[in-house]
């Protein structure tokens, strides 16, 4: 019979000799595996006071974009929402008053925008629909919570601090990019 | 002689059909239909003398006639030309009409902003589609892009002239349908504007037809502004006795849940109104209890607007009660307790024209 892998081993059933026997050998060679890995590198970090740089196509917790002038970039365009396989997205769209032009961008925008984080999957569909710019899946996991309600994220939560009113906080959100 | 009319043979893309003296190349190709038929953005086959402007429907004549089959020698608009017997045409088979097309496109778009996003015509845009057809993806134009001021026509019509591709379907539709027409096409070449002079409003029981027959979102329903975009809404067919003799009641309601967002005339399948409706039906009623339905709306698969919408769906039994003896399932949360969009204390449909932040600030 032909066999179905050339790396197969027949078992060998011959008695034991004495100094297998003993075991204590054994013993000894399997320790000093264990012993060894004290002295080697660790595969693992103390999360949470250290993390793991993330990759660069990484897909985390969206942001909502603004513009340099920290104008809101959205226009309530519904392409997030319509690419969103899982349908977490949904948005109310109301046009932009005179006098609101410091905070929109565009006439049109998104009074209410909202991602239910426990549809979301995480594609990245969302930031490849957008047509302005407006939406991008950070480098953030999704934090635990206790409750379900804490999980729709409305503006507030997503989008980023004003560049313009809120210089420190913006700084801190961007890090070293 | 035989009474019955001779029909001439005219031949579009290797397909042969018999059709009717005086019958143009572009209704001709209509009644083959599929991708044949060229795109028209200014011709409409219900308003009388239009056509001819956009350049859209241009195609190729390789053969005149039987008596004369020499090829035309330029291209020829399709929507003004009419067949002869014997007639070759090439549409999309030519690689001409394909070129020019793309070429025609491109001047179109030079002065049309481009901001789909924000447009409420964008999903069932024809500029939309045909520029996703045909259009390059950048643009060779350098010079800033003519803009204008928005204008309100009358309480329910907003005019967003920037968008505008100069098709004059609205000023046709505005003579031929209306008694007395107050708009037209001021100014001449790239100042030209659809335009009522000293910004009268228009007011007739027929004018909100416009929005039906504009092919960009230069002329869109107000009320309807901003509200959604067409293809998270559901279209419903839907019919009413109007009191008005010349309204045809035939309309399409766009719901969302339980919502009327807008009442539109219904479309064929080269997105012509197949009746107009009056402003009444149009504006005013957006309540489910004013129209009988008669179901939901066929939307072509391959638009946006079907998305979500599935078709002969069956939806399965409710098994839940039977499973936990009679009792009810225990909800964790119910959405509208976080969810601060579609909040069941805003009704955007009874706002007129669009939301502003005080309307959201209120609830």
């Amino acid at each position: 019979m032909q066999p179905l892998t050339s790396r197969s081993k027949t078992v060998e059933r011959k008695p034991m000799t004495m100094w297998e026997k003993m075991y204590v050998p054994a013993i000894a060679k399997g320790m000093s595996i264990t012993f060894g890995h004290m002295f080697k590198k660790k595969p693992t970090v103390n999360y949470p006071e250290k993390t793991r740089p993330f990759s660069p196509v990484f897909r985390g917790l969206h942001v909502l974009n603004r513009d340099e002038e920290g104008r809101e970039r959205c226009t309530a365009c519904g392409l997030c929402a319509v690419a969103c396989p899982a349908e977490a997205i949904t948005m109310d769209a109301a046009e932009r008053l005179p006098g609101e032009e410091n905070l929109y961008r565009e006439e049109k925008y998104a009074a209410k925008y909202e991602i239910n984080m426990l549809r979301c999957i995480f594609c990245g569909l969302c930031e490849e629909a957008c047509p302005k710019d407006a939406i991008y899946l950070s480098e953030t996991f999704a934090p635990s919570n206790y409750g379900r309600s804490k999980f729709i994220y409305g503006k507030e939560e997503l989008l980023i601090p004003n560049p313009k009113t809120q210089p420190e906080e913006f700084a801190k959100a961007k890090g070293n990019k | 002689m035989a009474d019955a009319p001779k029909l001439f043979k005219v031949t579009i893309d290797n397909i042969s059909i018999e059709v009717e003296p005086g019958t143009s190349i572009l209704q001709a190709a209509r009644m083959i239909g599929g991708d044949v038929t060229p795109p028209a953005m200014c011709y409409y086959s219900k308003l009388k003398g239009s056509g001819g402007k956009c350049r859209t429907c241009l195609v190729e004549v390789a053969a005149g006639s039987t008596a004369d089959p020499r090829p035309m020698p330029k291209l020829v608009a399709s929507c003004r030309t009419n067949v002869m017997d014997g007639m070759i045409v090439k549409n999309i088979t030519s690689e001409k009409v394909i070129d020019a097309r793309n070429g025609v496109v491109e001047f179109l778009l030079i002065n049309h902003p481009l901001d789909c996003p924000i447009c409420d015509q964008a999903g069932e845009c024809h500029l939309q589609d045909l520029s996703y057809e045909h259009g390059k993806e950048g643009t060779r134009y350098e010079f800033p892009k003519r803009v204008f001021e928005k204008h309100d026509i009358g309480p329910y019509i907003q005019l967003h002239m920037t968008r505008c591709i100069l098709c004059y379907r609205c000023v046709f539709l505005a003579d031929q349908l209306t008694d007395k027409r107050e708009h037209g096409v001021l100014d001449r070449g790239d100042h030209s504007e659809i335009a009522t002079y000293i910004h009268q409003a228009l007011d007739h029981e027929f004018i909100g037809n416009v929005i039906d027959v504009c092919p960009v979102g230069a002329l869109t329903d107000k009320t309807f502004r901003f509200k959604n975009r067409v293809w998270f809404l559901k279209p419903e067919d839907a019919h009413r006795e109007c009191s008005n003799p010349n309204c045809c009641g035939k309309a399409v309601l766009w719901y969302r849940g339980d919502e009327v967002y807008r009442v539109t005339a219904r479309k064929d399948q080269w997105g012509e109104v197949e009746g107009w409706i009056c402003n009444e039906c149009r504006f005013e009623k957006k309540k489910t209890s004013d129209w009988v339905i008669e179901g939901p709306t066929k939307v072509n698969r391959h638009s946006v607007i079907s998305q979500g919408h599935y078709v002969g769906v069956q939806k399965p039994p409710e098994v839940l009660y039977e499973v936990l003896d009679g009792r009810k399932p225990k909800l964790l949360m119910n959405i509208h307790d976080v969810s601060e969009v579609n909040e069941p204390g805003i009704d955007l449909s009874s706002i007129q024209g669009p939301a502003h932040s005080t309307d959201f600030d209120k609830g």
